[in-house]
């Protein structure tokens, strides 16, 4: 319900033309939120499409069979103001050369699988273990006890030139995983 | 506006329970006032952070004292907003007209934790880092939308100065800007509904006749700046000088040392107020985790927020309102047990006692080198990370100082080898351990026990 007064103000414009500027303002106020909202939001939410990057940990010699060992490096997958926070390691298992060539090599998230605190080796009763709630997994990364839903994350490794080289890992959650191995 | 009137009660003694929301937004302003000095030198970015604030802390000059203000001020805001809260509660101010302050008020307390929270992370130590990548994989929870939540959090597919800058936007322009917003509005209507008289038993509230009474009661009340404004400005004076003196005496809190993440053993430990939330979860069976992750705060906020639609009218002195006296006794008690275990975490392996704890001499006094052998495979096999022996060394597991009086031999060397059924809390070491490793152990644990205690026998040999 409109007041009478307005409409004397709208110098007697036909209705179908006021009609008409309301929808145009309508549609012209969407259009400018429209503009403004979608580059904003896809800003936030927007990822960076990277090439996939390849680390290498070192020579394949370096790592002897049936031992398990955290090796750390600079992530590629970071900013370059990131500083120690893209210091990262994983554990390397160099499963024997015996094996099928696809196994030869576990590399397995520091992560823990539970809640991401970071697990040590124990080379002793060849147990991770977990510092935040006693997750604990045996040496090929699955689960031996405690909270976590699953074994320790894969990463996808691959052997160039006598390298070992694995994949830029992201931070793995449950939903979001790797698991192959090249 | 300081001269509006207010009924007379809340000018009286009973006026002392209205003082806590005028100290929260003291200390609010000491926060904005200290978080602007510590902005213009904190770096919020990975490499730089941790030496911003060492910087803050040993070389700007007084820089050591805004932290420590800004971080006991803060501390004491979350006291100050809750007990208000309680008071509020206890006192049934909630009820009508005032619903919407208490909604407001409601969002305000999450507000005040998300500062907490946010403001955590900006310290960037290992319990910052560690603490974004266990907010991490909680989002990673949420189903469908578990990755894109967990972009969002962090900023890229890593934890780093992304990460950081996102809780440094929120600590510093998302959070403050609603906090103040909603502030605006509590206060409005604070304004609007004006102060509620001090229960008393009797006195009930009916909507319809509410305001009416309300009106008479102005008619004698006092204005607002006189002995009601003077005990806010009391309390709160009083407030400044505790959380000063604690920053004083106390110091600027951490940061504990660089965030390095391809350091072990770090286990994070939120914020005093999630201390709780962080007990809760941790002593909860894994299948309720991802319950009380993503759907429990949500209850306990709805429940928050339904408090003044379940019952605007009625009794308000809590003398008549046993229910609401005892759920505030219940809700404190849980929280202040919850809280204690957080501070104990005894479900955190102790990683490091294998090797720092020795075996306590009583134990092996008289054993023979077997037993000694089986202690030793004991302390290797980094069994007492999760096993105290006689208090010391990890309390995930139970103390096996008399685990000879409780289990046999087979029992022993079952539970060691299988571990706790169905995938519980112990690993099974079948594989861990060799057949003679197993027998020492075994031999050790089976003869610890008290010299005047017998050893558990079978059920079927119990008289």
């Amino acid at each position: 319900m409109e007041p009478s007064h307005v409409q004397t103000l709208s110098l007697a414009a036909p209705t179908g033309r006021r009609t008409l500027f309301r929808w145009l303002t309508a549609g012209l106020g969407i259009f400018a939120a429209a503009i403004v909202g979608i580059p904003f939001v896809g800003y936030i939410v927007g990822e960076r499409r990277r090439p996939v990057q390849w680390v290498p940990l070192g020579s394949v010699r370096d790592f002897p069979p049936d031992e398990t060992r955290l090796v750390t490096f600079d992530n590629p997958i970071r900013q370059p103001w990131d500083g120690l926070a893209a210091h990262i390691g994983v554990f390397v298992r160099n499963q024997g050369d015996d094996t099928d060539k696809k196994d030869r090599f576990l590399v397995l998230s520091a992560n823990c699988a539970h809640l991401g605190c970071p697990v040590s080796w124990f080379p002793q009763s060849e147990l991770f273990m977990c510092p935040c709630h006693g997750g604990v997994y045996y040496a090929n990364g699955d689960r031996a006890s405690g909270p976590p839903p699953r074994g320790l994350f894969r990463i996808v490794w691959r052997v160039r030139g006598g390298k070992l080289e694995i994949q830029a890992p992201h931070y793995p959650t449950l939903q979001d995983t790797r698991e192959a191995s090249a | 506006m300081l001269t509006h009137p207010i009924p007379k009660g809340a000018a009286g003694p009973m006026g002392w329970w209205y003082v806590f929301g005028s100290a929260s937004l003291t200390l609010l302003i000491i926060q904005i006032l200290t978080g602007i000095g510590l902005a213009l030198v904190y770096v919020p970015t990975a490499d730089k952070a941790y030496e911003s604030l060492l910087y803050l802390d040993y070389e700007q000059p007084l820089g050591w004292f805004l932290r420590a203000l800004h971080y006991y001020a803060g501390s004491g805001m979350v006291v100050m907003v809750l007990v208000h809260m309680t008071q509020v509660f206890l006192q049934g101010a909630y009820k009508y007209p005032r619903e919407l302050t208490w909604v407001v008020g409601v969002f305000l307390l999450l507000f005040t934790l998300g500062m907490f929270f946010s403001g955590q992370i900006l310290r960037w130590d290992p319990d910052a880092y560690w603490g974004l990548a266990v907010a991490a994989s909680m989002a990673g929870r949420v189903p469908v939308l578990g990755p894109l939540v967990v972009h969002l959090m962090l900023g890229g597919p890593v934890i780093g100065s992304d990460s950081l800058s996102r809780f440094f936007t929120l600590h510093v322009f998302v959070i403050p800007g609603l906090l103040l917003a909603f502030l605006a509005v509590h206060l409005w209507l604070v304004l609007k509904r004006g102060i509620s008289a001090p229960p008393s038993p009797g006195r009930v509230v009916d909507p319809k006749t509410y305001d009416e009474e309300y009106e008479q009661e102005l008619r004698e009340g006092v204005p607002f700046l006189g002995d009601a404004a003077l005990k806010d400005v009391f309390f709160s004076a009083l407030v400044v000088v505790i959380v000063v003196a604690l920053a004083a005496v106390l110091g600027p809190k951490g940061p504990t040392g660089p965030a390095d993440p391809a350091l072990g053993g770090a286990n994070p430990r939120p914020e005093w107020p999630f201390l709780w939330l962080f007990a809760l979860l941790s002593l909860s069976p894994a299948s309720a985790e991802t319950f009380l992750i993503l759907v429990f705060p949500v209850i306990l906020i709805a429940a928050l927020l339904l408090v003044p639609f379940i019952s605007n009218r009625g009794e308000r002195a809590p003398s008549r309102r046993p229910v609401v006296v005892l759920l505030v006794i219940l809700i404190y008690t849980a929280l202040g047990v919850l809280t204690y275990q957080g501070i104990a975490a005894p479900w955190s392996p102790q990683m490091t006692a294998w090797s720092s704890e020795p075996i306590p001499t009583d134990l092996i006094s008289r054993s023979s080198p077997l037993q000694l052998q089986g202690a030793a495979v004991f302390q290797y096999k980094n069994c007492r990370n999760c096993h105290a022996l006689a208090g010391k060394g990890g309390l995930r597991g139970p103390d096996l100082a008399n685990v000879g009086t409780r289990l046999t031999r087979d029992q022993l060397i079952d539970q060691v080898s299988n571990g706790t059924p169905g995938g519980g809390n112990m690993p099974a070491y079948g594989k861990q351990l060799n057949p003679s490793q197993m027998a020492a152990l075994a031999e050790f644990l089976v003869n610890l026990r008290p010299p005047d205690q017998p050893p558990a026998r079978p059920a079927s040999e119990r008289p």
